[in-house]
């Protein structure tokens, strides 16, 4: 059993501790180690295309888990107050939003915004006011942040509504019976204590998004993500540097998800 | 004799009625609560005095909990009023509501620290008080639940007793018109609850607050109310002080919940004023105190209270053979459980007698018991 466990881990670690190794590769080849430097990190970091598509990366993981987060917190504390058949659908939605795999969002989402455009761009043109050229709406960082605030919005409301699930009922009644009203029991009592939970949702939407390639591949039109850019560059022929690139966004990753895991768990000892 | 008869006649009764109390601090007027099909409390009709410790006590269930929710806000009665000092607040939620709770599980704020906590509702009045003034007030009450030095600790440093009484403190802090207290000392242990038993009764008479307590513990009403409101199935079976509740109790159910008491069952076959002849299952007939108009005929119980039942090693013309089963010795007193051949189980509690007569009796011995007619009680079986 021991053993078998053992196998297990190497077989899912091994590619990637290989990635982080051959990051540090001196030589060109991405799967020969020929000596040990950090040049390809400097490249990497130098490389334009880099920096802007992980600059659009960290613009849309940043305004997406942002809106997540507080649609996510309202629809959570609004689910509250539903009983019934009504809560049990609701419930059963989000975790199907959950569980549906990234493909399919993607190819959703994309046919939804292309027919929606198809239908608003004409309609846009034709009633736009004054002479400048009317605006079209398009495939880009728009679609890309909607399409990931509506998948990591399900992680939120999940995450804060496990949090509200477990704060005692009575401590909002014991504010209503200490004269606060409905918005003042929100405001004092139940958002310092979802606070961690919040906090820790935005953080696992930002590390989704940065992270996602499926879904931006479909709706994010001519902008590269960072995820994109590695994908393209591999078509050309793996360096090191994408291993750096690779190594990086694994380790900036991991660290979000350990932080939002111990604000979680700070969070529940309470 | 003429005194206990006095108490017992039926119109001397308390009434504990619907009727509006002059300068009553809280009343429910005709309330009724269901969840559905279910009832929860029904009818509910009941003058809180100023400055009185009333508690309601039944069994789980029984609604006693709705009711305080009731008067708190929390619930909304589907019919009837609830009138706080004179004014309907049916509509009112419990955040305009001028009373405050005291929750069983303490509810605390547990992102707060002690004062803070106490400070909350004082900072919830508009317009704002001063900081200063509510700062004042925050120690002040501190001091009067014996915690000066514990503002600035956080809620889980505290022992239970503790929360108890800073849950006590947030709550008297803003002077309500009415404390409601929802069982409030059931988390804590035997001892602790006696001690706090006290302190809130040395609280409430120092205060002058309204007390309403909700409890299923006939210990705590009895030591604790000036009045208890006895509940079975959402409505109240009687009102009245701790001593007429155990004297005078109305009904089987009232004598069976507050303080423990033998039941006989018979037949009424005379009734004279205030007393009443019953007939038993050994076939002779009892003298008994009438609790309520019962009519001849009408079956019933006779209700004798184990304090009340004399027992001798030596047979007497009016008392009742009996076997012991069982005794236990508690010091000053001891309980026995005896059999009679006809009238079943009987539980008697003998304080210790100077000469040690009794102390030779065992299991399976004779003994005679009686019991005075002023002692019994007729009750109807409900």
């Amino acid at each position: 059993m021991r053993i078998y466990a053992v196998c297990v881990y190497v077989f899912l670690y091994t590619p990637i501790a290989i990635i982080a190794l051959f990051s540090f590769s001196a030589g060109r080849s991405a799967s020969q180690l020929e000596g040990l430097s950090v040049q390809w990190y400097g490249r990497a970091l130098n490389n334009p295309f880099v920096m802007d598509a992980l600059g659009n990366s960290l613009f849309v993981a940043f305004v997406s888990a942002t809106l997540a987060s507080v649609l996510g917190t309202l629809a959570a504390v609004g689910l509250q107050g539903i009983r019934g058949p009504a809560r049990a659908l609701f419930d059963a939605l989000i975790y199907i939003a959950v569980m549906i795999p990234g493909i399919v969002i993607g190819i959703a989402t994309l046919i939804a915004l292309v027919t929606v455009f198809g239908v608003v761009n004409p309609w846009l043109e034709a009633f736009w006011p004054g002479s400048a050229p009317a605006p079209t709406l398009r495939m880009g960082m728009g679609s890309l942040i909607a399409a990931h605030t509506m998948f990591t919005l399900a992680l939120v409301i999940i995450i804060v509504r496990a949090r509200l699930a477990g704060l005692e009922g009575a401590l909002t009644e014991a504010s209503a019976d200490l004269y606060a009203t409905p918005l003042g029991t929100f405001r004092q009592i139940t958002l310092p204590l979802i606070a961690p939970a919040i906090l820790a949702g935005f953080l696992l939407s930002f590390t989704f998004s940065f992270d996602d390639f499926i879904i931006a591949f479909f709706v994010a039109g001519s902008e590269t993500t960072l995820p994109i850019y590695i994908f393209s560059s591999i078509r050309r022929g793996i360096t090191p540097e994408v291993n750096a690139i690779g190594t990086m966004v694994m380790g900036a990753s991991l660290i979000m998800l350990v932080v939002a895991q111990l604000i979680l768990r700070r969070g529940q000892k309470r | 004799m003429t005194k206990v008869a006095e108490t017992f006649s039926v119109d001397g009764y308390p009434r504990e009625s619907a009727k509006a109390v002059p300068g009553a601090v809280a009343e429910l007027r005709g309330v009724s609560k269901s969840y559905g099909d279910v009832q929860a409390v029904r009818h509910f009709d009941l003058a809180i005095a100023p400055g009185e410790f009333l508690s309601f006590l039944g069994p789980s269930g029984c609604g006693k909990t709705t009711a305080l929710r009731m008067l708190a806000g929390f619930e909304a009665p589907s019919a009837g009023t609830v009138l706080i000092d004179g004014k309907d607040v049916s509509g009112l939620a419990a955040y305009q509501r001028p009373v405050n709770m005291v929750f069983q599980s303490y509810a605390l704020f547990p992102h707060l620290t002690v004062g803070q906590n106490i400070a909350y509702g004082l900072k919830q009045q508009r317009p704002k008080l001063p900081l200063a003034g509510i700062n004042d007030k925050v120690q002040r009450v501190l001091e009067t639940v014996r915690l000066a030095d514990f503002k600035d600790r956080r809620i889980w440093e505290m022992s239970g007793g503790q929360q108890q009484r800073v849950a006590l403190a947030r709550a008297i802090v803003n002077e309500p018109k009415l404390l409601l207290l929802d069982e409030p000392l059931a988390a804590l242990d035997r001892k602790l609850r006696k001690e706090m038993q006290i302190e809130l009764q040395d609280l409430q008479r120092q205060l002058g607050i309204t007390f309403v307590l909700v409890t299923h513990d006939q210990e705590e009403a009895l030591s604790l109310s000036d009045r208890i409101c006895v509940m079975r199935a959402g409505e109240i079976v009687q009102v009245g002080t701790p001593r007429e509740l155990y004297d005078q109790p109305k009904s089987r159910y009232v004598a069976d919940f507050v303080g423990t008491s033998n039941f006989f069952d018979g037949k009424i076959i005379a009734v004279n004023g205030g007393t009443g002849q019953i007939s038993l299952s050994d076939g002779r007939s009892y003298r008994a105190f009438l609790s309520d108009a019962i009519p001849v005929g009408e079956t019933a119980c006779v209700s004798v209270r184990p304090e009340q039942i004399r027992m001798s090693d030596t047979q007497s013309s009016e008392a009742l053979e009996v076997t012991i089963q069982n005794r236990i010795f508690l010091g000053e007193h001891t309980e026995y459980l005896v059999r009679h051949a006809r009238l079943g189980n009987i539980a008697v509690m003998a304080p210790r007698q100077s000469d040690g007569r009794l102390d030779t009796l065992q299991k399976g011995d004779t003994a005679w018991v009686h019991w005075n007619p002023e002692a019994a009680l007729i009750l109807r079986n409900d």
